[in-house]
């Protein structure tokens, strides 16, 4: 079990080393308009689930 | 003799292009298809019930949102040759591609428990139990993806895809009447009022219309059939077909439904079968297969997006083309998102049927992220060549990612403020 997930994070480090430089470049207005929308999805992500609880009670 | 020799010509002609087709076909319509998985079915049965015939218009209106959408993944898969999750790590690097994989992964895995809730609740009806369904589900898909390759599990998908049209001689059986659908349904009105009700039916429509696994899921498919470029023109013609198809067969369960239980609030399209059969017999029998089949075939798909994805990122072997010893891994991820979700269903008094209108809500909510990738891979010229998105694409796509967001933002604030749109 240890060995599995000693393996699984190595892979999960080569990956990050693999795809560390992105391949398209963003200026840093898209950049930051991305990291926005993220952030943003996610708090309607987290409303929606309030909602479920809410219906749930 | 000249006339008859061109009619020859024209008609050898047109079956070249048939069978070009036929051989081209199935991503976009399986894609499209599926897309009226049990969450699908469950949505459009509740907004016949709740709203007739009145939200026919926005049916139509995603037509063209679901063409413009996933023929962008056609173009991207036949030129790349890489899937959506690898190329979104290889074009934004790592911190952006796991958030996008995370995102599909936990998207699916929801989507994956709607489609069990669905077959459980169509197969109930006969009296099958929960438990010998989700059994019978993972033994049946099992032996479907276990021969080995993917044209046979293309023609089984394309099968269950030609079982979902069941809903057509359905909605045919319950006489609707044509003035009312036309009068009703295509002309755009908010029946009932602009409130948080109606933000959400509109946001769960759109959910199963267009959802992030398709997107995925229709560019690995168009990778691992080995799709070129050449085969482009015939990929965006399977795709608009599928379009067009899943939301006729949507407007048929909406008219079944809008007939028949116009009015009443109901929980499910499994309720609605149940009802169904109360007033005929075969109309809810009919909705009782179509629900299951459409579980079914969401099912196939959705867990085999998750599988490819993370095949593509851990550099596992992952094609349906490849055995369960050349492909382990992307067996075994296939199997465990099945069988885990298949469980949620056995869970005694869990709220089934507002999970799946709730996974559907949130499946729209977390589009934008994806679409908005998939828009800026296509615009990297380097890449895509002569497949780029034109001005007119990208102005589109813009369009259906504000309007998401928008649509998800007014409804976040009926949540907030429940009285606002009242």
């Amino acid at each position: 079990m240890r060995a599995s997930l000693k393996r699984l994070f190595r892979k999960i480090g080569e990956i990050n080393q693999r795809y560390r430089e992105p391949r398209i470049e963003m200026s840093l207005g898209v950049r930051a308009a991305l990291q926005f929308l993220r952030i943003y999805l996610l708090f309607l992500v987290c409303l929606i689930a309030y909602k479920f609880i809410l219906l749930l009670n | 003799m000249n006339f008859f020799s061109k009619l020859y010509y024209k008609l050898r002609k047109m079956w070249k292009a048939i069978q070009l087709y036929l051989v081209i076909a199935g991503p976009g319509i399986v894609v499209m298809v599926a897309d009226n998985d049990a969450g699908g079915i469950t949505t459009y049965a509740a907004t016949g019930a709740k709203y007739g015939y009145h939200l026919i218009w926005f049916l139509l209106l995603l037509i063209p949102v679901a063409y413009y959408v996933q023929e962008m993944t056609v173009r991207l898969g036949a030129v790349t040759k890489r899937g959506l999750a690898e190329a979104i790590f290889d074009g934004f690097g790592a911190n952006w591609g796991w958030y996008a994989l995370i995102d599909l992964m936990l998207v699916n895995w929801l989507t994956l428990v709607t489609e069990f809730i669905g077959m459980t609740a169509a197969l109930h009806i006969f009296g099958v139990p929960p438990w010998l369904t989700v059994t019978g589900v993972v033994l049946l898909m099992a032996i479907i993806v276990l021969n080995g390759r993917y044209w046979t599990w293309e023609k089984i998908a394309l099968l269950f895809c030609a079982l979902n049209l069941i809903y057509i001689p359905g909605a045919f059986m319950v006489n609707p009447s044509v003035s009312d659908i036309l009068k009703d349904g295509l002309i755009p009105n908010f029946h009932g009022g602009f409130n948080g009700q109606l933000f959400f039916f509109l946001m769960a429509n759109i959910g199963t219309t267009i959802a992030p696994w398709m997107l995925f899921f229709q560019q690995s498919a168009v990778v691992d059939k080995g799709m070129q470029e050449k085969d482009i023109p015939w990929g965006k013609f399977d795709t608009l077909l599928g379009s067009a198809l899943t939301v006729v067969v949507a407007i048929f369960i909406v008219i079944v439904t809008g007939t028949t239980l116009n009015g009443t609030d109901i929980e499910g399209a499994g309720q609605a079968a149940e009802h169904l059969m109360q007033t005929d017999r075969y109309v809810g029998t009919f909705m009782a297969i179509g629900l299951f089949d459409a579980g079914l075939l969401g099912a196939i798909c959705i867990s085999l997006a998750s599988s490819w994805a993370f095949g593509e990122i851990f550099g596992w072997a992952h094609s349906l083309n490849q055995n369960i010893k050349q492909a382990p891994w992307f067996y075994a991820s296939y199997f465990f998102a099945l069988i885990t979700a298949g469980l949620v269903v056995l869970i005694p008094g869990a709220p089934l049927v507002l999970i799946t209108l709730f996974v559907q809500v949130i499946a729209v909510t977390l589009l934008p992220a994806a679409l908005v990738f998939l828009i800026l891979l296509l615009n990297d010229r380097h890449t895509m060549g002569d497949y780029y998105n034109s001005v007119w694409q990208n102005l589109i796509g813009g369009f259906i990612v504000v309007s998401i967001v928008v649509l998800s933002s007014l409804y976040g604030i009926s949540v907030m403020f429940p009285n606002l749109f009242q």
